[in-house]
């Protein structure tokens, strides 16, 4: 449970009860896309995770109704939607789904979201911080590859996506 | 006065050469340095790209090789010595007397500072390392005030750089063993403190309890800021009650104290946080440089608010200004 004074934006619940009923097979290929364009243009990430490479992650941004399961392996890595977590995963993340985007942007700090009670960590923390050490140093533009399918509108999504996820404070 | 900033990755490194950092400080990927975290530091081509990159905008790269070397296994620490001075370090941040004697045999003419992890805090150790191994700079211990830093640079002939801001160790640097004491690792051997690989986090009903090896370090209520499960700042039950034994979980800034430490004649000062993201390291940073850039031109101090950042999100000045409690 995130501290009162949290600045986190978060999805609006009624978007988010919209979602529920959705299918999430159809998130598939996009996500293996974006997995692969991640794994291609930032190698140096599976030689800071070592051995924490085969280690699984669950993701559970907080405000959706949905989760996802990383297994970040240097060979066909892999990342599963899935509408409950399962139980045998090595580490558990969980928070504002900007919360999970901040990190692995560069915009936000893991340390001061967990400070504020904003993230949520269980399991392997070792393997967690490999992940998140390696990724901070990845530089990766998450919103930027995310969107990159969408062609002449990438730029105005964009904007309004890096605006959501800026913490409220800074509006 | 020079600002010193950390960096655990070499992205982490560029965003303080960008935010501002005279000089940045990082360490390779072993037991070498005091932050061997899983996941973080350099490779030995990381370290050269890094300084090349630095050196391009006029800002020193610091390696620390500040860990005490491991019987039997001197030349790991040789060799980080060695590759730091090949790689084009401007100075090398050591601890270990052995090591301090191999650095300024080996490389004469290298630049030397002392680590805090020396726990040099008087005058006379001090000289000791400037008179013995030319050291030129010195690291002071997390325990003086200002008064005591101005007292020990009338007596020394070399530089002093302190902390000003992050993370606050309460104990005698170098010297601390409750890690050790909890989890068979410490800073000062394997270069870390409460390994991950001990730490144990589980939240249910809003209270989240932290664990390190068989201790329960804190149990936090849902209106609680959270904190690092390290044994010097966990809540205990002792026969004198239930409360934070040796320190709560708070994260120095000094700010306020800049130009203090400026008339006292120090003369760089620390970010500490190698371990945090580049979001950490642009927001302190670039606070940091603002202030400095104010003080210079004589214009008021005014502290930025990063207690967010901060651990358990409440700050203190530390023994800069000692007081009662």
């Amino acid at each position: 449970m995130p501290l009162s004074n949290s600045t986190i934006s978060k999805v609006p619940p009624l978007l988010a009860m919209a979602m529920r009923p959705l299918p999430l097979l159809p998130l598939q290929p996009p996500l293996a896309l974006l997995l692969d364009s991640v794994r291609r243009r930032h190698p140096g990430i599976f030689e800071r995770l070592g051995a924490h490479a085969g280690k699984r992650f669950g993701l559970r941004p907080t405000d959706l109704p949905f989760a996802f399961v990383l297994e970040p392996r240097l060979v066909r890595p892999r990342v599963l939607a899935v509408r409950h977590l399962p139980a045998d995963l090595d580490v558990r993340v969980s928070g504002p789904l900007a919360g999970l985007v901040g990190l692995v942007s560069g915009e936000l700090d893991g340390d001061a979201l967990f400070f504020s009670r904003d993230l949520h960590v269980e399991g392997d923390i070792e393997a967690l911080l490999a992940l998140r050490n390696a990724i901070d140093d990845a530089q990766i533009d998450l919103v930027g590859e995310a969107l990159s399918g969408l062609g002449p509108f990438k730029i105005p999504a964009e904007r309004f996506v890096q605006n959501w996820l800026r913490p409220a404070a800074w509006n | 006065m020079e600002l010193i900033c950390p960096a655990g990755t070499p992205a982490a490194l560029r965003v303080a050469v960008e935010a501002g950092a005279d000089a940045v400080y990082c360490g390779f990927r072993d037991e070498t340095n005091a932050r061997n975290f899983p996941g973080l530091n350099f490779s030995r081509e990381e370290l050269r790209t890094a300084i090349a990159f630095a050196h391009s905008r006029k800002v020193k790269v610091l390696v620390a090789v500040n860990t005490f070397a491991r019987a039997g296994a001197l030349e790991i620490w040789h060799r980080a010595i060695d590759d730091a001075v090949d790689a084009g370090a401007d100075a090398l941040i050591l601890a270990d007397l052995g090591l301090l004697d191999y650095a300024a045999r080996r490389h004469s003419g290298q630049r030397l500072h002392l680590s805090v992890q020396a726990a040099a805090a008087n005058a006379d150790a001090i000289r000791f390392y400037v008179e013995t191994f030319g050291v030129r700079r010195v690291v002071l211990p997390r325990v003086l005030s200002i008064t005591e830093i101005a007292a020990v640079i009338r007596d020394v002939a070399c530089e002093t750089e302190v902390f000003v801001f992050g993370g606050l160790c309460v104990m005698a640097e170098g010297r601390c063993s409750l890690s050790s004491y909890a989890t068979g690792q410490s800073p000062n051997m394997q270069g870390v403190c409460s390994p991950a690989s001990h730490v144990k986090y589980q939240e249910s009903d809003g209270r989240l309890v932290s664990r390190l090896g068989d201790f329960t370090i804190n149990v936090f209520g849902k209106d609680e800021a959270a904190a690092y499960p390290t044994l010097c700042k966990g809540r205990f039950s002792t026969t004198f009650g239930t409360g934070y034994t040796f320190e709560e979980p708070v994260s120095l800034d000094a700010a306020t104290m800049l130009p203090g430490l400026r008339a006292a004649g120090v003369t760089a000062l620390k970010i500490e946080g190698r371990q945090r993201s580049r979001a950490y390291i642009e927001g302190v940073v670039r606070a940091f440089r603002r202030t400095l850039t104010a003080l210079d031109a004589g214009e008021p101090v005014e502290r930025a608010d990063l207690s967010a950042m901060t651990e358990g999100q409440t700050t203190t000045v530390g023994a800069y200004r000692k007081t009662w409690r």
